[in-house]
């Protein structure tokens, strides 16, 4: 459980981090927390030669209310989200899935960005920030795009990222006063776990861990409740459209219906905010 | 001292970060080494070829079996020679039979070097069909020899006789899933051979130490007495730590090829990979019951797959399951069929309670079969089924470890009648029933059981006493994070009347003593404290003799407190042991006639175990959306004969409760279809966190001292794990209301919500049901 030899590089800002970036092209990897690629490294999953270490660019750590919309910082902590009051505040949602990853240790030092950019479905911000509709900020030696968190996410460990581009930030709008309902529920064997599966709701918008390769809206739930269903009736399509894999954790049909008892608990609780 | 909550006088250095453990150790000149292990289940090893691995920088060699000239690792206990053919190679030669089984060794001069070059042996291996399930009929194992290494036969009674005239016959199938101990430290080896001296030290033992020396001296064929195994911190053995692995033996192979000392130190992903697997058995069980609920006769049929080869442990595991399977009832007739099958997995060994949690399970699940159909509770059969304290001592007619199995002391029905007042029970179900009527699936569940514990034959102490009244306790037996070294010392300061900080305790150095088994089976307060209370008395004695010479008063007169000997009644006269031991210099000593310096050996020595008791009780919510079973509280009554430290106690009754949780909860090793194994992290093996563990009370009780050993005690490192999985599954049936759900541990989610939705199809089905 040692990491194939790698060469390491710190990045002092984010025009570093781009330089370092071009310099090396494919061989390196960014480095945020560490809590994915570390972990992958060491058994040798993953053998980046050249790791690029963001933990110096505190540019990018950062919770700040922009007009109609709240802007995070792609290197900004789960422990930071989790305690953010203008989360709290504003999207509470946001706050309280950052506040499920992993552990203290794991939130102290994993980021939203690494998470993001991981795109492991079974995470839990993915999902949540999909249910937020959020806009991703990527930079790239070309200048900066915006990507919808809908076409962020493409495979496990897939994004619409070039590899020559850096996550820069998160943007949120703040949700409608009749979206102001949220949940998230997250169903795991121990608390430290991830998600065997999960629900984001905000408003009527409702998200999905783990039900499929990148994290889904649930569409057929969503259709549902614009159609005046209840809970329990939308919560029923909680599964439709999905296709959840077949791991030591749980079948597909468990999965399928964990995702229609999380949805449905999700709503309900979504409606009593 | 004896009897009091003692704080743990070896956690100074570990609290002030000068704890020494296996990787801590380095020697200078060490090369490092790593072991390339086989990808595949099962299969013909056609070729290792190293060549890459040689170029690359800092490699000093590779090595495969070929080049070794070792035999198979032997057997420690209840060695069967039938189970011979079934030992494991340190190298695999011609076939694998896991993954993860030692294949090669890669040595560097650097740990990562070695990792990186171990990458890059290649093995040429024709994979063959893998066996992965105990009950599948026997397949070839090698030329002679089929996958089932023992079939254990064993019982008496009539049981024919017995199931042919019962009114009820209550029978089931239920199986224990494969999990085993994780200890917080994994292993590590350190061995240094010195070229000339002809001497090979050995760090990074544990537990037994002793034993392993002989094994290890016996492989490399060195003189015993030249191989000196030390122990250092250990963190953690659960019956896994501190056997010899093959690991162990290439080390000290490697050492003296090289002349040099070689290290290797365990990573996680290989210690579930490479260390004993446990538990793994399927029962089916069947008991011949009167109409009163008296159980005239058990019979039992077991199949427990013990990986790919018959390690240290060889029979112990099974032959404990058939022994200890009746635990606290009478059953006057008895039989059990054990099938040992070896399959393509991790071998497999002893684990905290082996075979008992396993024989419990069965067992205590069959006690609730009965209750539930002859529709009484479940504690009145137990109780109409308990051996009486005036049948103490209870011989049941087999063996146990080499012992005969005779049950010392013990009151069960006293101890369940303690538990329920002093956890009020009727509280707590009264409590349950009204959060059941208000929808929510709750329940309790209890299970009750016989430990063994203080297996002789033998072990030895060595108190001496320095010039300035310092105080060593000498044993050959292991530390293993236990607190043995706390209790031992209350045992030593009471018999002699010094204060603890005067006392340290040297352990697992085969080069202190001569005689030590170690570390395992719940033995040493009862072994090693009986040891050191005989060896404080003599040492007692002697400093009277020369405190008698130096007063010139008679030995009659003098007695020994607070560290020093006065002529009784008369305070002024204190001669301390430092001065006692000062004066016992050899040719004083030859002038009084006394053997020189203030030293005494102790042996306890016994033919018989002695077995606690306990019961164990579970409160558990099941999410019925989900299937979630939370455990909310734990309660624990344990009969120990006399609790030394009752700190101590409660602290092996908490940590052993959570692994009994874990195997029924959580933890399991799976393999797919394919044979390769699916837990091979710490994401994939879930142990208990502090998240899911409840509060765990604990109730000690001394009613029952043990009348084999001086002290009265009885162990207590395994009784908190025996019955938790049985309990809990008692609690979940409760829960959901469906008499015997549970019949297969860890208890999945998955499987919890079948069972949930079984019991609200019952219900619904129910003439006049909602
Ligand atoms: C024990 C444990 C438990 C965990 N439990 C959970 C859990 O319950 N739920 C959950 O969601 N997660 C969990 N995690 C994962 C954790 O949240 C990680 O912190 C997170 O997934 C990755 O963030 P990071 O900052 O550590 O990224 P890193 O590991 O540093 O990087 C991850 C990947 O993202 C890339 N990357 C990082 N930052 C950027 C960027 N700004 N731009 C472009 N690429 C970037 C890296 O190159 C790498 O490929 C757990 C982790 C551990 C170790």
């Amino acid at each position: 459980m040692i990491p194939a030899p790698f060469s390491y590089r710190r990045a002092g800002s984010v025009a570093e981090a781009l330089d370092l970036c071009t310099e090396y092209g494919e061989d390196a990897k960014f480095l945020a927390g560490g809590h994915s690629l570390l972990p992958l490294m060491k058994l040798r999953l993953a053998m980046p030669e050249v790791l690029i270490d963001l933990g110096p660019v505190r540019e990018l750590s950062y919770v700040r209310e922009e007009d109609g919309h709240i802007a995070i910082g792609a290197l900004t902590r789960h422990h930071d989200l989790e305690h953010s009051e203008m989360l709290a505040r504003v999207l509470p949602l946001l706050a309280h899935a950052a506040g499920q990853v992993g552990d203290p240790q794991v939130r102290h030092r994993g980021t939203i960005g690494g998470s993001l950019a991981h795109s492991d479905p079974a995470s839990d911000l993915p999902a949540t920030v999909l249910a937020l509709d959020a806009t991703l900020v990527a930079r790239g030696p070309a200048g900066s795009r915006e990507i919808a968190a809908a076409d962020f996410f493409q495979g496990l460990f897939e994004t619409e990222l070039e590899p020559d581009e850096l996550l820069t930030e998160i943007r949120v709008p703040v949700p409608a006063a009749g979206a102001a309902g949220w949940s998230f529920q997250k169903f795991t064997k121990r608390a430290i776990d991830w998600a065997i599966v999960g629900v984001a709701v905000q408003g009527s918008a409702v998200a999905l861990v783990n039900m499929a390769g990148t994290p889904v809206r649930a569409a057929g739930v969503e259709a549902a409740l614009a159609g005046g269903a209840t809970p329990a009736e939308a919560a029923a399509h909680a599964a439709e459209g999905t296709s959840p894999a077949d791991d030591i954790n749980a079948s597909p049909a468990y999965r399928e219906h964990l995702a229609r008892v999380l949805v449905e608990r999700a709503l309900l609780e979504a409606q009593s905010v | 001292m004896i009897g009091k909550p003692l704080r743990r006088v070896e956690d100074l250095p570990l609290l002030l970060g000068t704890g020494r453990f296996a990787a801590d150790i380095s020697l200078p000149g060490q090369a490092h080494l790593r072991v390339v292990r086989s990808p595949v289940p099962h299969g013909m090893l056609r070729g290792v070829d190293g060549r890459k691995a040689l170029s690359m920088p800092g490699v000093i060699g590779v090595w495969s079996a070929a080049d070794l000239d070792l035999g198979p690792i032997g057997f420690r206990m209840v060695a069967f020679p039938g189970m011979l053919p079934y030992r494991q190679p340190v190298l695999a030669a011609e076939r694998v039979r896991y993954v993860g089984e030692p294949v090669a060794i890669v040595l560097a001069d650097d740990p990562y070097r070695a990792e990186d070059a171990a990458d890059l042996v290649e093995l040429d291996i024709e994979s063959l069909p893998p066996v992965l399930d105990q009950l599948q009929e026997p397949a070839q194992f090698d030329d002679q020899n089929d996958t089932e290494a023992l079939l254990h036969e064993d019982g008496y009674g009539d049981v024919g006789a017995a199931f042919a005239a019962a009114p009820h016959v209550v029978e089931l199938t239920v199986t224990v899933g494969r999990h085993t101990g994780v200890p917080l430290e994994c292993r590590g080896a350190l061995a240094d051979y010195r070229p000339g001296a002809g001497t090979l030290d050995f760090y990074g033992a544990a537990k037994v130490p002793h034993q392993n020396r002989l094994l290890l001296a016996g492989l490399l064929g060195l003189p015993p007495q030249l191989v000196v195994l030390r122990e250092a911190h250990v963190g953690g053995g659960f019956g896994v730590r501190g056997e010899v692995y093959p690991e162990d033996v290439l080390v000290c192979w490697a050492s003296r090829l090289l002349g040099r000392p070689v290290k290797w130190i365990e990573d996680r992903n290989e210690h579930l990979l490479a260390a004993n697997h446990s538990r793994d058995q399927v029962h089916r069980i069947r008991a011949a019951v009167l109409a009163d609920g008296y159980i005239t006769a058990i019979d039992d049929e077991f199949w427990l797959d013990q990986g790919a080869y018959v390690r240290t442990h060889a029979a112990a595991v099974p032959t404990l399951t058939a022994s200890m399977l009746p635990g606290p009832y009478q059953i006057p007739a008895y039989r059990v069929r054990g099938h040992v099958r070896l399959t393509n997995k991790t071998p497999a060994g002893t684990y905290r309670a082996p075979g008992r949690y396993e024989g419990t399970f069965a067992r205590e699940r069959l006690i609730d079969a009965v209750a539930s159909s002859l529709g009484k509770p479940a504690m009145e059969i137990r109780l109409s089924n308990f051996i009486s304290p005036d049948q103490m001592p209870y011989a049941r007619p087999m063996s146990a470890l080499g012992t005969d199995l005779e049950y010392d002391s013990g009151d069960y029905a006293l101890l369940v009648g303690k538990a329920q007042a002093r956890f009020g029970l009727a509280e707590l179900e009264h409590g349950l029933a009204a959060r059941r009527a208000l929808g929510e699936a709750v329940g309790m569940g209890c299970a009750f059981f016989v430990e063994k514990s203080g297996l002789g034959p033998y072990e030895a102490v060595r108190i001496s006493v320095d010039q300035s009244g310092h105080i060593d306790i000498i044993t050959g037996a292991g530390s293993m994070g236990q607190g043995f070294e706390t209790v031992i010392t209350q045992i030593c300061a009471q018999e002699l009347g010094v204060r603890p900080e005067t006392i340290r305790v040297l352990h697992g150095q085969t080069d202190q003593i001569e005689h030590a088994m170690g570390a395992f089976a719940s033995r040493l307060t009862v072994m090693a404290g009986s040891a050191t209370l005989i060896a404080a008395q003599a040492l007692r004695e002697k400093a009277l003799a020369a405190a008698a010479r130096m007063l010139e008063a008679s030995p009659r007169d003098l007695e020994l407190s607070d560290g020093a000997v006065r002529v009784a009644g008369d305070p002024d006269t204190g001669i301390s042991l430092a001065q006692i031991s000062e004066a016992l210099r050899p040719d004083q000593a030859a002038r009084w006639g006394l053997e020189p310096s203030l030293t005494a050996d102790g042996w306890h020595t016994t033919d018989h175990m002695c077995y606690p008791y306990g019961l164990h009780i579970a409160v558990v919510r099941v999410d019925a959306g989900t299937g979630q079973v939370i455990a909310e509280r734990l309660l624990v009554a344990y009969d120990v004969g006399r609790a030394v430290n009752p700190m101590l106690v409660e602290g092996q009754i908490v940590g052993g409760a959570a692994q009994g949780l874990g195997g029924a909860l959580l933890e399991e090793f799976r393999y797919d279809d394919a044979g390769h194994p699916q837990c091979t992290t710490f994401m994939d093996y879930l142990l208990p966190t502090r998240a899911e563990m409840p509060p765990v009370d604990v109730l000690i009780t001394e009613d029952a001292p043990s009348p084999r050993n001086p002290l009265g005690v009885k162990g207590a490192g395994e009784g908190g794990t025996t019955a938790m999985g049985a309990a809990i599954a008692a609690a979940i049936d409760a829960a959901l209301g469906v008499p015997l759900g549970v019949k297969e541990l860890p208890v999945h989610p998955e499987a919890a919500l079948r069972l949930a939705k079984a019991a609200r199809r019952e219900s619904t089905s129910e003439p006049g049901g909602a």
